[in-house]
């Protein structure tokens, strides 16, 4: 297990530089004037400012020294200055600050949004899956397998748009957004503490069922548009997983020596049937990190993946690019955790 | 063909001997790939599939039967009915800029002038015609994203799996690095980037597909050469002193490629959506160009009235939903027929 998991991190630091390589040379389809020319305001553009810039920021020298002076930034005056390592990303044009802090103040919004997107589907719909594949054919099979079906051919904006059109528009029931307005001023207030800085876990720690109601009133629209995917994909991921391992020698032979059918089930068989699932949650956050770009667009809702989507139309590319590697960062650790939990669960994994 | 059937009165013979005639088409893909195209044609699911796929291509070819361009030589600009901003109802009056009248609109409309089928969005834009010519606009990035990542993912899981060894483990991190970013996030940072550079068009969003689309099919590749190589027929080859290159594009590729060609095939409708997506975003074409992500990126702006304007989120919503299932319906009975377990129950 140890020599797994010390194999698995050694993985993390070809990762990180493999990303971070990537995406400074996707920043290289920009030349020099054209990435300065982005934080010059006077227009006509100055070229003695957009000279100015590119001295200063040495985009003139060679690649691989521009790409260490990203990495690590520079030193003036014994002062440093700049560098992704240490949490530098660059200033934000569009939203006129640095952009670590835009990602600060988004991300919380989108974590909150993630996370009653994925804990019902966690919760509900593995049990779902499990009840598809021992009432095989049943209800519960039958419905997921239409809606899997129509569900995985409906893309996301169209849904939301379709949602936005029945419950917003037509009935009037749920709003996009993020607040009330009565709700965000009470926010603002001092008296409300902001323990975990997401809202609807820190309106119950206040005891303010009502600001949690209201926030959760605006984004279960965006919940649905979330996760509707990943209700169809993980019941059916679940079930078939299930049906196979309910065939394996071992079920029968705890059938025969007179297990309860409940400890066959769920004691027995579950356990084994949990590892495609596993991998499957590993891919459900790197495509809710994907989704949430489409998903708060459409609700404009304030979180990093309508920050990256709506810089990137007006072509902020530092802004962007820094969402790339926050979001790079994130995906490497949830892998890291998700190869890790497979060697816990799996034997043939960590022994291999 | 009649030779190769047993004949006789033994009936021992014709019960032990399966007695089957073999098509010219199963010669030549072999067994498992001919099983492989007919339980493609075998569930009404996918025969659904593969009809609403058909109507699609026979709506891109018809596309200027349909409804004429009103600027021929360049036919993918949505023609606009005026400049004032709010979406005009289905079957108004086409005032300004009406398209030429298709030999079939006086026989079936009763009329002798253009009206907005299904209405007009923001702008004017009108939206029949940007769902017709945008079909083409589908199948054409669909083809070329497909077509281009194919070949990116074949020849870099073949080299990848031949080679093995230091060379594989280094592809397969490249691999992994490109598949760490969300995919849509990749793409969208890309076409932003690419778009001042080749300005805005189709090619943007296009090459940003392309360049975070072939991994999977890299990999996927990567496995099946992994087991063919180990063949006796590719030992035998290299006994006899052929080279790597002649080993590989000869002997093990074109037994491999099969699977692989089926499910890009398919992947047109997961391209098309991606495409949509980020021309809703606002990212690639310029505005106004007969796409269906575009199409829906007017109704942006119109969110707390769609009660009214219905019909600019549900027509080209509609059409890309038929779209995407038509390749999906397919697809599933593909991956049925592709599981190893259900091998050799056709």
């Amino acid at each position: 297990m140890t020599t797994y998991i010390v194999r698995r991190l050694l993985l993390v630091p070809v990762l990180l530089f493999g990303v971070t390589v990537l995406i400074f040379a996707m920043l290289q389809f920009l030349g020099p004037v054209e990435r300065s020319a982005l934080y010059v305001r006077d227009i006509p553009k100055n070229d003695n400012a957009i000279n100015a810039i590119i001295k200063q920021y040495g985009l003139d020298q060679p690649i691989y020294v521009q790409y260490w002076r990203w990495l690590v930034g520079r030193t003036v005056n014994g002062v440093r200055k700049g560098g992704i390592l240490f949490g530098d990303f660059g200033y934000s044009r569009t939203a006129s600050q640095p952009v670590v802090d835009l990602i600060r103040n988004r991300f919380p919004n989108t974590l909150d949004l993630t996370i009653w997107a994925v804990a019902p589907v966690l919760l509900v719909g593995i049990w779902l899956g499990v009840q598809a594949a021992v009432h095989q054919n049943g209800f519960i099979d039958q419905a997921a397998r239409i809606f899997s079906i129509v569900g995985t051919s409906f893309p996301t904006f169209v849904f939301g748009l379709l949602m936005l059109m029945i419950f917003y528009a037509k009935l009037q029931w749920f709003p996009p957004g993020r607040l009330s307005d009565w709700a965000s001023q009470v926010v603002y207030l001092s008296s409300f503490h902001h323990y975990t800085s997401l809202l609807t876990f820190d309106a119950l720690l206040n005891g303010r069922l009502d600001i949690f109601w209201d926030a959760m009133r605006h984004m279960l629209m965006p919940i649905l548009t979330l996760s509707y995917i990943s209700w169809a994909t993980f019941v059916r991921v679940t079930r078939s997983s299930m049906l196979e391992t309910l065939r394996m020698d071992y079920v029968t032979t705890a059938r025969a020596k007179g297990l309860p059918e409940r400890d066959v089930i769920y004691k027995h068989a579950q356990p084994n049937a949990m590892i495609p699932v596993i991998t499957l949650a590993g891919f459900q956050v790197i495509g809710l990190l994907g989704g949430v770009v489409i998903t708060e667009t459409v609700f404009n809702y304030p979180g990093i993946g309508q920050a990256a989507a709506s810089a990137a139309q007006q072509l902020d590319v530092i802004t962007v690019l820094g969402f790339a590697l926050f979001d790079g960062f994130i995906l490497i650790v949830a892998n890291l955790v998700v190869d890790v939990l497979y060697g816990v669960i799996d034997p043939r994994v960590r022994l291999a | 063909m009649a030779e190769t059937i047993p004949s006789g009165e033994n009936s021992l013979l014709r019960e032990t001997i399966a007695v089957r005639k073999i098509g010219r088409l199963e010669r030549f893909l072999g067994p498992e790939n001919y099983r492989i195209l007919t339980g493609l044609l075998k569930t009404p699911a996918s025969i659904l599939g593969f009809v609403l796929i058909g109507l699609f291509i026979l709506i891109a070819i018809l596309a200027p039967v349909i409804i004429p361009p009103v600027t021929p030589n360049n036919p993918y600009k949505i023609p606009r009915d005026g400049y004032s901003s709010a979406p005009r109802p289905m079957m108004s009056d086409w005032t300004r800029t009406a398209p030429p009248l298709p030999f079939w609109w006086k026989p079936i409309m009763k009329t002798d002038h253009w009206v907005h089928l299904l209405g007009t969005s923001q702008g004017q834009y009108d939206v029949f015609y940007g769902i017709i010519w945008g079909t083409r606009t589908a199948f054409r990035t669909g083809l070329i994203v497909v077509v281009a990542t194919f070949l990116i993912g074949v020849i870099i899981g073949s080299v990848s799996a031949y080679y093995g060894g230091v060379v594989d483990n280094i592809i397969m991190r490249i691999v992994d690095v490109f598949m760490t970013l969300p995919f849509i996030l990749a793409a969208l940072i890309l076409a932003a980037v690419l778009t001042p550079r080749i300005g805005a068009s189709l090619y943007p969003a296009i090459i940003a597909l392309i360049a975070f689309g072939w991994m999977g099919y890299a990999r996927i590749i990567r496995g099946d050469i992994l087991s063919i190589k180990e063949r006796d027929y590719v030992m035998a080859a290299r006994v006899i002193g052929v080279k790597d290159s002649r080993i590989l594009f000869r002997h093990i590729i074109p037994n491999a490629i099969f699977p692989t060609l089926v499910l890009a095939s398919l992947a047109i409708g997961d391209v098309v959506l991606s495409f949509a997506a980020l021309s809703f975003l606002g990212i690639g074409t310029a505005i106004g160009y007969a796409d269906w992500g575009q199409v829906l990126s007017f109704a942006r702006n119109w969110i707390t009235s769609l009660s009214t304007y219905w019909y600019i989120i549900v027509w080209p919503g509609l059409t890309l939903v038929l779209f995407v299932m038509g390749w999906n319906l397919v697809g599933d009975a593909l991956r049925d027929v592709l599981d190893p377990r259900m091998r050799g129950k056709t």
